[in-house]
């Protein structure tokens, strides 16, 4: 009982601890990144190309005074940003890496996974109502209504996978792909999904509840230091958790030739990454009804289609 | 959708292009001479100072930061007893270099001009004056001006006509 409790205990340790790890990497790769694509080096000083630019950013926001304004609901305020972290690693949970690596095999994972990335816009607004800053109020509003409406398409357009794969575990989703990843005949859905991921992690071009440029800083007016530094990394870990979802479902997964599954998976999230990143770095941001009417009048639609489609060819295949 | 993919490729062809800025401490970049830097008093190609204190920088200068005082000469040439910039206060604007008849105060392109102690952004007069003529290598103003000093009486200036005595009789 003992040998096996501690293997699971080092994979769950592991994997967590790889995935905070890379989620404070991932702020470094995206200001390189986007550095890159603004014909500037980016952050290139501290340590070898810059790579302790984590360090510094880490030791800068341990060091911050931590200030909860007098006028926020104290309780509230406090319990907001863990839960945007615990969620999206919780997320992780289900994340089939490769064979033999992952923490739990649910056979509902996927309705797991979305349940926790929906679970995390609480955060969000608890944050938002708590703060009792107006901006902060209108972010979190905003941030309610952007991740109904998207959660609503972002189920639908992965039922089209769970038909094919006949399977809601992710690990069957994957090994279901060797015979061709999802992404060609699932392509819609796929597009669908990307979007949704977009606007469920409140990235550019989606980052309505953030919107600096109107908001100040959204929810997260009020924030500072470590707690400001949970919504960041929390916002990262849902980038991850969103790329590596895709790839799961629509990309294979672990499978690929020649070299090692988790390398091939870790490439392939690496990649949709660096696309979330360009995305940030191309794309402006819409205005709130554009961004609603885009949910409703176009994605809903055509995620309700491509179910219907994908179903009357299954069943005619049949 | 098709012209916001068009855009990604766009940003993402940036990756391949050369990098506009320099890393700065390192590599200094090109500065032009007209650049709104660290002001300085310069002298006439005679090596005297070209200020005549006449306050016009003074005036024109947006936060007040510009402080001197007239005082003249055995020759007859104005020049400020005392100068003094407050760079603590200067914004670089150049109105100053815009207003002063005399080309005297220039602005140079210098800005690295940090100081721990805010008092030592007060430049004084000497910590202004440069040994050289600056921008404008052969203008000197009383070699131009109907000024009569010591050395150069009236009508003596370049391209000046002998003064006209208005009591002879070929008016």
């Amino acid at each position: 009982m003992s040998a096996p409790l501690l293997a699971q205990l080092t994979t769950i340790f592991g994997i967590l601890t790889v995935v905070v790890l890379l989620a404070a990497l991932l702020t470094w790769v995206e200001r390189r990144l986007l550095g890159l694509w603004q014909d500037r080096p980016g952050p290139n000083r501290v340590g070898p190309f810059g790579l302790l630019q984590v360090v510094a950013d880490m030791i800068k926001l341990f060091f911050k005074e931590d200030f909860v304004p007098h006028f926020a609901d104290r309780p509230v305020f406090i319990l907001a940003p863990t839960l945007v972290m615990a969620t999206m690693l919780l997320g992780f949970a289900v994340v089939p890496f490769a064979p033999g690596i992952g923490i739990v095999d649910l056979n509902v994972g996927l309705l797991f996974v979305l349940a926790m990335s929906s679970l995390a816009v609480y955060s969000v607004v608890l944050g938002a109502y708590a703060s009792n800053n107006k901006y902060a109020l209108l972010g979190g509003l905003r941030a309610a209504a952007q991740t109904v409406s998207y959660e609503v398409f972002m189920g639908l357009s992965l039922m089209g996978v769970v038909m094919l794969a006949g399977s809601f575990n992710l690990r069957e989703i994957v090994t279901a792909q060797e015979g061709g990843w999802f992404v060609l005949p699932q392509f819609l859905g796929f597009v669908i999904f990307f979007i949704a991921g977009i606007a469920e992690s409140h990235r550019l071009p989606f980052d309505l509840p953030e919107a600096e440029h109107e908001l100040t800083a959204g929810f997260h007016t009020e924030y500072s230091s470590m707690k400001f530094g949970m919504f960041f990394v929390g916002e990262y870990l849902s980038v991850i958790l969103i790329s590596a979802l895709i790839t799961t479902l629509f990309l294979g997964g672990w499978l690929g030739p020649w070299l090692p599954p988790l390398l091939w998976f870790c490439i392939k999230t690496a990649l949709l990454v660096c696309v979330f990143v360009l995305l940030r770095a191309a794309l402006p941001r819409p205005r709130y009804d554009q961004l609603m009417q885009f949910g409703w009048k176009v994605m809903l639609p055509l995620a309700l289609a491509n179910l219907l489609v994908t179903g009357g060819v299954l069943l005619w295949l049949q | 959708m098709i012209s916001q993919l068009r855009s990604m490729w766009l940003v993402f062809r940036h990756l391949f292009t050369p990098r506009v800025t320099v890393e700065y401490p390192d590599e200094k970049p090109y500065l032009a001479p007209r650049y709104r830097g660290r002001i300085v008093l310069t002298r006439d190609p005679g090596g005297e100072e070209r200020c005549v204190a006449c306050n016009l920088c003074a005036v024109a200068c947006p936060p007040d930061c510009i402080s001197l005082q007239k005082a003249e000469d055995e020759n007859g040439r104005w020049y400020p007893g005392y100068f003094r910039i407050n760079f603590s206060r200067c914004i670089m604007c150049g109105l100053c270099e815009e207003a002063c008849p005399t080309y005297a105060i220039q602005l140079t392109p210098d800005f690295e001009m940090c100081e721990y102690d805010r008092q030592n952004m007060v430049y004084e007069k000497e910590d202004l004056l440069i040994n050289g003529p600056g921008k404008y290598h052969h203008y000197s103003f009383y070699h131009v001006a109907g000024k009569a000093v010591g050395g150069k009486d009236k009508g003596a200036a370049e391209n000046e006509e002998r003064p006209v005595d208005i009591r002879g009789l070929n008016l």
